[in-house]
């Protein structure tokens, strides 16, 4: 077991929605570089489990969490921990693309407006963090013309690259992916997936979807849950041929879900 | 109930009837806006009309000597009462954009739970206070305040009405401008917010852009509250026709004349059509603020 990095540890988390417990004693390791499929039936907890580390979850005044949870060795649950250095670090991709409705070039670069110092962002920087953003996610060719059209108006596959390209200039550790490719048709979820194998090994990246074939081409190792737990954490092709949980199999099997 | 199914397929030629009757009806309803501002321009302008022939447009809009009651020489110059409702409207906008906008913001964003509908419900009954009780305000309150925080003779002036103009005109801007921000989809400030950004950063770099047409709307609305307000300007202004130096100086605006003199004219005079006219004036002015606010919306959303 030498040698492997973990980016994230949760330790014994558990969350409440109001009085409704949500998550209940998740322990899992995520390993560096890899991407982690999170699986399980609605209302499971694996979005919820993937919003705690960014903590987007406490946008919502009534949520409770304990427990804690390592991002580059730092327990992201500490008070003493700045909200805005940790999102520069994880950063998150939803379910709908969310490009805000500002240009294109904007977008790429309002992580750098937000995270730097007006004096240490000159055009140049800006410039070449588009073009290297956006040529990592394959997206230079088609729109370094339109920089300054606005966001919202591009192709939802083009969307939900521009969502993934604004995290990088931020050089992110963790990027996570709420279901990703809902949202979109087969060619712009093809497109959103070779992306991902793309940026793997950069990036450590957690993908929540409900897409069981999804599951199995993308991700490297997967976690399932249900009702809040976590039931089970293994290489992806150890879990869809040889579940280890019962549970699992059925789930993957199709029984229920 | 099986033996009889076509009994409900078959309309009776009453249902056929009323279902004709109110499609017309609603039908009316909605272009009754449009035939009750026509007609109401044309009402007013038909009894300002006959006074058109004699009029000297050049003098009409630009001289300020209004003495409509002389025996020997009326003189009908609405250039001050122009000069006046411009000025008090201006400065009332002035102090209530920011103040509307930024109660906003505050409301929809940095508030929660119950203090956010408390506030609310509060800034909503500021909108219910009568402007002619505004105006016992202004008269009583604040007009011995300005006096003694400004060191200045009159307390009832422009700067005294443009106080209670601009706060009659933030509620408005508060509630419009409040649904603005509502209508910002939540996923622009979820993206936002995971980017690492914090709250000012998100309401400055996202919200306002993405809410600038509704929030334009609000002020625009408060301009138009502003504009045709009268018990109140009339009552804290201090009714004076002259152009203003200071602010400090008091002013007359059109809504005020008109609504001071019409009274006192007799049906026909030339004094009585000259008001008419400033009706249709004023109506100008505030048809000009909409339009050019719609087109600047158009033109932004082009963009």
């Amino acid at each position: 077991m030498s040698g492997v990095q973990y980016s994230i540890t949760a330790r014994d988390l558990c969350l409440w929605y109001g009085k409704f417990q949500a998550l209940k004693n998740v322990d899992v390791k995520i390993q560096h570089g890899l991407i982690t499929g999170l699986i399980g039936p609605s209302g499971c907890g694996k979005t919820t489990l993937l919003r705690c580390f960014n903590r987007v979850n406490e946008r919502y005044g009534y949520v409770t969490t304990t427990g804690e949870i390592k991002i580059l060795n730092k327990n992201i649950y500490d008070p003493d921990v700045s909200l805005i250095e940790l999102r520069k670090s994880v950063g998150m991709v939803f379910q709908r693309p969310n490009p805000l409705p500002i240009s294109v070039y904007e977008n790429v670069v309002f992580g750098l407006r937000v995270h730097k110092e007006r004096a240490a962002l000159k055009k140049s920087t800006l410039n070449q963090a588009v073009e290297e953003a956006l040529t990592e996610v394959g997206l230079w060719k088609d729109l370094k013309d339109r920089l300054q059209t606005k966001a919202t108006g591009l192709q939802l596959e083009q969307q939900q690259k521009l969502c993934i390209a604004r995290l990088l200039p931020l050089k992110p550790e963790v990027i996570l992916m709420d279901e990703p490719c809902s949202a979109l048709d087969v060619e712009g979820a093809r497109a959103i997936e070779e992306l991902m194998f793309e940026l793997k090994g950069r990036y450590t990246m957690v993908i929540v979807t409900h897409n069981m074939a999804q599951a199995r081409r993308v991700s490297d190792e997967c976690i399932f849950m249900l009702l809040g737990e976590l039931i089970e954490h293994a290489r992806t092709e150890d879990m869809f041929l040889t579940p280890a949980n019962p549970k699992t199999a059925e789930y993957i099997e199709g029984r229920y879900g | 109930m099986l033996a009889e199914p076509h009994r409900r397929v078959k309309r009776r030629p009453f249902e056929l009837v009323s279902e004709k009757l109110i499609e017309a009806l609603i039908c009316v309803c909605g272009f009754s806006a449009i035939i009750f501002v026509f007609s109401i321009f044309f009402f007013v302008l038909r009894e300002g009309a006959p006074f058109l022939s004699r009029l000297q447009m050049g003098e009409f809009l630009f001289s300020t000597e209004w003495f409509p009651t002389s025996q020997t020489q009326p003189k009908f110059g609405v250039g001050a009462l122009v000069v006046g409702t411009l000025s008090v409207t201006i400065l009332a906008m002035i102090i209530a954009v920011p103040f509307g906008l930024g109660a906003a913001v505050f409301v929809s964003e940095f508030c929660a739970g119950k203090a956010k509908e408390t506030l609310k419900v509060v800034i909503e009954l500021l909108a219910a206070i009568p402007s002619v009780v505004w105006g016992f305000i202004g008269l009583t309150v604040m007009s011995p305040i300005v006096i003694n925080t400004f060191h200045v003779p009159i307390g009832i002036n422009m700067f005294n009405g443009a106080i209670l103009l601009a706060l009659m005109s933030v509620p408005i801007m508060v509630s419009i401008g409040e649904d603005a921000l509502k209508a910002v989809p939540d996923s622009y400030r979820e993206a936002a917010l995971a980017l690492g950004a914090t709250k000012w950063q998100l309401v400055y770099r996202v919200l306002l852009p993405a809410a600038k047409n509704g929030l334009l709307a609000a002020v625009l609305l408060g301009v138009g509250r502003a504009i045709g307000e009268t018990m109140a300007v009339l009552m804290a202004t201090g009714h004076s026709v002259r152009i203003p130096k200071t602010i400090f100086d008091p002013v007359r605006t059109l809504t005020a004349t008109i609504a001071a003199e019409l009274g006192e004219t007799s049906k026909g005079s030339d004094h009585y059509q000259v008001l008419f006219l400033i009706g249709v004036l004023l109506f100008t002015i505030t048809f000009v603020v909409n339009l050019s606010a719609d087109l600047v919306i158009k033109g932004i959303r082009k963009k």
